[in-house]
């Protein structure tokens, strides 16, 4: 997702001369093309992340389009005032790009781990939050993100994460896109964790349950004309994200069906745990800590499947 | 405008300070008091900008990141004339457009919302890097209170904006050696706060904050030096103006009486 990024931004730049880049002293080689490209546009704004976002936010007022980018709680949680403040109540288009987002760094311990981001950045107004599933996604949010005229929370994961998409889709803001056709049961996952999606689904195929795979790329504004044909048609309907249970995607989908949905279908969501990771492990290590493996996910949803439809 | 001008205007627009904070029964007078002879030289003397078109792309950028100073502000602004002087008098009733702080839109001249303290001097360098990358000419003011020095997002931005070499922007420290509930430097260590600007990299200058001639003198040949940006330490009074509530910090939070506005604008020299 990382180098996607990178090239994609380096390719837009060319075509939207207000672009600016703002890195907390991150990104050391991996923005050279754009940096050789556009020397004036790039701004390495040091390890000074609240001063950071309101300079964005000063550009943004000025008339530019500026791109905030480091790892994802500086990006986020350490400068969500001035991003509540000086981005969001002045409605300003400043796209806030975390990298590394849920369990993507786990290894680096939990300084560098992720997992309150989609709660905080929802939760304010005009924000717009995507979470794109694969480098192809990450190419495709991040030019609708550009063309957007307001906040923007671009969360992305690492890099050498499996692509699942052939090509980039053609994306629009508040969309969600469809993977994989299934009959029984829905399964809608958000952000980094869309290849284990995909996974499931196969698995799930191999003990008759066939599971339509629904990326949803962005958690906010939600796809309510999805979701109301969704929770109509299927008995069970799965949320998948690598982040918290509370206040989350599958939170977001749990209010939104509390509050509009006329459909029967149950909700089960998946996601990390009320907890901090204190021993060591890279991302699937992480993962399994909080029962995020194929096996186990296939295996809790065909038991609430099965009293689901008796 | 003279000097004399500048000490008329500043003395009206106090009154129409203490009228608002007794109206609306909303604190922070002292504070207002404090700066508002910097804001009369800005808005009279220095600031390029045009109260019938406040959003000009070329105009000059104030922002007043003391935002619980915010009634100076709104007075200045309409005698200014970016909006009628009628409206001060809804100064935080419902409905209006005029907050206890800076809001994020709905109000000629303010640049940005402001009140919690840090927030206006990263806004404002990312307004003059805009400046310096769209090629145009404008320049960003900043005032600072002493108390909100105590911010680390001041010293962030501080830092950058020298290592960005952005000759274009101007910070004012109000130091009125207070803050909300004690003496600004028995708090925070700020003494020597010219020394801490000019250690991140700032061209310094310490004046009397409620000297028109040094003010407008000081101001109207920035930068003070070539790539650096400039820092005017303001040395005030917080109450200025009125005497039973200068240098008494009581004048924070307290409310003014009926007699004691009275007593406010005799003193003010207008009745």
């Amino acid at each position: 997702m990382r180098n996607a990024f990178a090239q994609e931004l380096t390719q837009l730049a060319k075509e939207e001369s207000r672009l600016v880049f703002l890195s907390g002293d991150i990104g050391n080689k991996l923005f050279d093309a754009f940096k050789a490209q556009c020397p004036d546009r790039f701004y390495n704004c040091g390890v000074a992340e609240q001063n950071m976002m309101g300079v964005a936010a000063g550009m943004a007022k000025s008339g530019l389009k500026p791109i905030v980018y480091t790892i994802t709680p500086f990006a986020t949680t350490r400068c969500y005032e001035q991003i509540r403040v000086d981005v969001c109540s002045h409605n300003l288009p400043v796209i806030i790009a975390g990298v590394g987002s849920g369990l993507s760094y786990a290894s680096l311990g939990p300084t560098h781990q992720s997992c309150e981001d989609i709660a905080l950045l929802r939760v304010l107004p005009n924000m717009t939050v995507l979470c794109p599933g694969d480098a192809m996604e990450v190419r495709a949010t991040l030019r609708a993100a550009i063309r957007h005229s307001g906040p923007v929370y671009l969360r992305l994961g690492k890099k050498g994460e499996p692509v699942v998409h052939q090509t980039i889709p053609s994306l629009t803001i508040g969309r969600a896109l469809e993977m994989a056709a299934g009959k029984d049961l829905c399964l809608l996952s958000t952000g980094n964790i869309l290849p284990l999606a995909m996974d499931v689904a196969r698995q799930l195929e191999q003990s008759k349950l066939s599971t339509r795979v629904i990326s949803f790329h962005t958690v906010k504004p939600l796809d309510a004309t999805l979701l109301t044909e969704i929770f109509i048609k299927y008995p069970l309907v799965v949320t998948l994200e690598e982040h918290s249970l509370l206040g989350g995607f599958g939170s977001a989908i749990a209010e939104w069906k509390t509050d509009y949905s006329e459909g029967k279908g149950k909700l089960i969501r998946f996601g990390t745990g009320d907890d901090y990771i204190h021993i060591t492990g890279d991302q699937n290590y992480a993962r399994a800590r909080f029962g995020l493996t194929c096996d186990l996910l296939c295996k809790k949803i065909l038991e609430v499947y099965k009293k689901t439809i008796l | 405008m003279t000097s004399q001008e500048l000490h008329s205007m500043a003395q009206s627009i106090r009154v129409a300070v203490v009228e608002m904070s007794h109206r609306a029964k909303a604190p922070h007078l002292a504070s207002s008091l404090s700066c508002i002879d910097i804001l009369t030289v800005l808005y009279w003397n220095i600031l390029s900008i045009n109260p019938k078109d406040p959003e000009h792309s070329e105009r000059d950028r104030f922002i007043l990141s003391k935002g619980h100073a915010a009634a100076a502000l709104y007075a200045t602004l309409a005698y200014r004339g970016f909006f009628p002087q009628e409206e001060l008098k809804n100064y935080v009733r419902n409905g209006s457009l005029l907050p206890e702080h800076p809001p994020s839109e709905g109000l000629a001249g303010v640049e940005a919302a402001t009140g919690s303290l840090g927030h206006g001097l990263p806004v404002g360098v990312g307004m003059a890097l805009s400046s310096r990358i769209c090629k145009k000419n404008y320049r960003v003011f900043v005032l600072l209170s002493d108390g909100e020095c105590n911010e680390g997002s001041v010293w962030e931005a501080a830092m950058f904006a020298a290592g960005q070499k952005l000759e274009n922007v101007t910070v004012i420290v109000d130091y009125n050696k207070w803050q909300a509930t004690g003496r600004s430097n028995d708090i925070l260590a700020l003494h020597p706060l010219a020394k801490k600007w000019e250690a991140c990299g700032w061209s310094v200058q310490e004046i009397d904050g409620h000297d028109f001639d040094t003010l407008t003198r000081v101001l109207v040949s920035l930068p003070k030096e070539t790539g650096k940006p400039t820092a005017i330490i303001a040395n005030t009074i917080k109450g200025k103006g009125v005497s039973f509530m200068e240098d008494n910090n009581n004048w924070h939070y307290k409310i003014p009486s009926e007699q004691e506005v009275i007593q406010a604008k005799r003193e003010l020299g207008i009745q």
